[in-house]
């Protein structure tokens, strides 16, 4: 499945399969992260557009993960602006960044483990639950209407990852396939804005990879969320993303549609090596 | 066999999400709700509260309070002594001020000073974990202690600097002083022990609770779900400073009736409390009373075996109740973390299939 490159102009356009992408949702500007003398990312902007799935690969150490921090709020960018919703955004600490509407998976599994998988799904509905602490003291009221009204879209979310059957058993007994799938039920749970995947896909066998991709790609076709991801995996990422930007040594040394990257120079140096004479 | 749920269908989000969602379970808590209320007042004397009913029903909130903290929301507390004491000497003053105010309104009271003193002494929380908030909190514990002791105006300068309850009653019942009915000072504990552990298992198994827990779990994780760290941390210490505080308040005013503060409040309480919950079960409430109920039961048990049966002197069976309780610390960190409910979770499990296991 090859895409044409992306027409950077147009407001909103439709890809090859139907799916319409929309206007830029994230906008990331002149990014600079230092960690003392070392540069993790150096002067990379790059946009996130509405309903698209954005790649973003490169060798280890690219910098790739420290780009997925920026934007979740784990770390504040030394230089640059983050552009949100057509505002700058200030710093802000990585709670307030998933109440507007940002949810993560992470490269590691970054479970609750001591709860069932349905108490995890519903950690997703938190920022949207406001009862007071007195009201859910008794029980009673607000309390009890949020917590059913939010179970419902919990059980949605778990009906469409296919984890139904294990809803109640504790995530410590779940091989490692199923507690990714239920690492993203959690975060689709907060029906975000923008889903960032950190390596979805990393150690599955093919037929978990095959699966996995199919709920990425149902969860941007039914919901619309739009997908940032981060994978190692070169046919995956050719295969689901609209768009990829390719990092190496925290610079950004391309961008733009899969077919695009994958004749692009620079890039094909940076994966294979370049004889240096 | 007789422990089953077929034919127990829960149709609706609201039944499944219910304190017991097994009909077997709810009908066991009703009928121990139906003990405690209807057939224990009327058969116990000054003994038997005295020295198993109000220990058990007063340390089994002070064991919820710390469970909050320490189970749920992963928060290792040694200030538990120092906590009851806020409760106790925030009641005392309020008696003593305001003799016409019911002793409900007291102990409800003591509670919200704790949890204001406990949210203040948590701050510390925000930046440190584990082992070095233990210690944090054990300056709590001696600071507290120390203050009492010290302010004369905590006692209302008694020439002891012993606090003692004046004689209080609700609805015109005698509840505190010397001169109480053992049927009344049960039922008055009773009520402030239901209803802690209603409130907090309505609290635990909604979205604060789940809060507190991913917090626990993983707080890295807990923040970027959008948990804000430091309000589900004081949250959980004022929640569980608040029951910590009436237990004191009661433990003072109901149990003890006079109280010294270092003799009753201090490190030791802290650490039998904070065992109650290790051997109980962290993270459960009902882990709580078991606890609470094994550490009150213990040494009457160990009194009517050794010293009354068997005759040993009464040193050597006090002895002998640390080293019990020093062994069972250790096995259950060692084989069971989750302690006496975890156990119970496991018996259940297994009498579900019971005797038909395949």
């Amino acid at each position: 499945m090859e895409r044409d490159s992306v027409k950077d102009q147009a407001d909103s356009y439709v890809t090859d399969d139907g799916r319409t992408i929309g206007p830029t949702v994230m906008e990331m500007k002149n990014i600079t992260l230092r960690f003392g003398g070392v540069e993790a990312i150096k002067d990379i902007s790059f946009d996130i557009r509405e309903g698209e799935i954005r790649a973003i690969i490169g060798p280890n150490g690219a910098g790739k993960s420290s780009m997925l921090n920026v934007i979740s709020g784990f770390y504040v960018p030394q230089e640059g602006e983050v552009w949100y919703k057509g505002a700058q955004r200030p710093p802000m600490k990585p709670y307030q960044v998933a109440q507007q509407g940002i949810a993560r998976t992470f490269q590691n599994i970054a479970l609750f483990e001591g709860m069932s998988v349905l108490d995890n799904v519903m950690t997703g509905r938190l920022t949207q639950m406001k009862s007071g602490l007195l009201a859910q003291s008794l029980w009673k009221g607000k309390a009890e209407r949020e917590e059913v009204e939010n179970r419902e879209i919990a059980e949605k979310v778990i009906d469409f990852l296919e984890i139904q059957a294990i809803r109640k058993t504790p995530v410590a007994r779940l091989p490692y396939g199923l507690k990714k799938r239920v690492e993203l039920a959690r975060a689709l749970a907060a029906e975000p804005t923008i889903l960032l995947l950190d390596e979805p896909m990393a150690g599955m066998n093919v037929e978990e990879k095959e699966d996995m991709s199919r709920f990425i790609l149902d969860v941007n076709d039914e919901f619309g969320t739009t997908i940032a991801l981060i994978e190692h995996d070169m046919g995956v990422v050719m295969d689901l993303s609209d768009r990829v930007v390719v990092m190496d040594y925290g610079r950004k040394i391309g961008d733009g549609s899969p077919h695009d990257v994958r004749n692009n120079q620079e890039v094909i140096d940076a994966y294979l090596g370049v004889a240096h004479d | 066999m007789f422990y089953r749920e077929a034919g127990d269908f829960n149709t609706s989000y609201a039944q499944d999400q219910q304190t017991f969602p097994i009909k077997f379970d709810r009908y066991r808590y009703y009928l121990v709700l139906f003990v405690a209320i209807f057939v224990i007042p009327f058969m116990v004397n000054d003994y038997w509260v005295n020295s198993l009913f109000l220990p058990f029903l007063i340390y089994a909130i002070a064991a919820i309070g710390l469970n909050i903290l320490v189970g749920y929301c992963g928060q290792v507390s040694l200030g538990t002594g120092g906590f009851m004491a806020v409760g106790a000497y925030a009641c005392y003053k309020l008696m003593t001020a305001m003799p016409d105010v019911s002793m409900f309104i007291h102990i409800l009271l003591a509670g919200v000073i704790t949890a204001a003193v406990g949210a203040l002494f948590g701050l510390p929380s925000l930046r440190i974990k584990g082992f070095y908030l233990a210690v944090a909190t054990l300056a709590a514990q001696f600071f507290l202690v120390w203050l009492f002791n010290r302010v004369p105006w905590f006692y209302n300068y008694s020439a002891s600097g012993q606090i003692s309850a004046p004689e209080r009653d609700t609805f015109g019942i005698l509840i505190t002083g010397p001169n109480t009915d053992a049927w009344a000072t049960y039922m008055f504990c009773l009520i402030f022990t239901v209803g802690s552990a209603l409130v907090a298992r309505n609290l635990t198994r909604g979205s604060v609770g789940r809060k507190w827990m991913a917090i626990r779990d993983m707080d890295i994780a807990a923040e970027i779900i959008g948990v804000n760290p430091l309000r589900a941390k004081l949250t959980a210490f004022a929640v569980s400073s608040f029951f910590i505080g009436i237990s004191g308040a009661l433990f003072f005013s109901i149990y003890l009736g006079a109280v010294e503060v270092g003799e009753a409040f201090g490190i030791q309480k802290s650490f039998l409390v904070l065992f109650m919950i290790i051997i109980g079960g962290l993270g459960s409430i009902f882990g709580s009373f078991a606890g609470a109920a094994f550490l009150v039961l213990l040494p009457v048990l160990l009194k009517i075996v050794g010293v009354d049966w068997l005759g040993w002197p009464t040193d050597i069976v006090a002895h002998l109740q640390l080293v019990i309780v020093g062994g069972l610390i250790i096995i259950f960190l060692i084989a069971e973390p989750h302690g006496l409910a975890q156990l119970w979770r496991v018996a259940k499990e297994k009498l579900r299939l019971w005797p038909f296991p395949h």
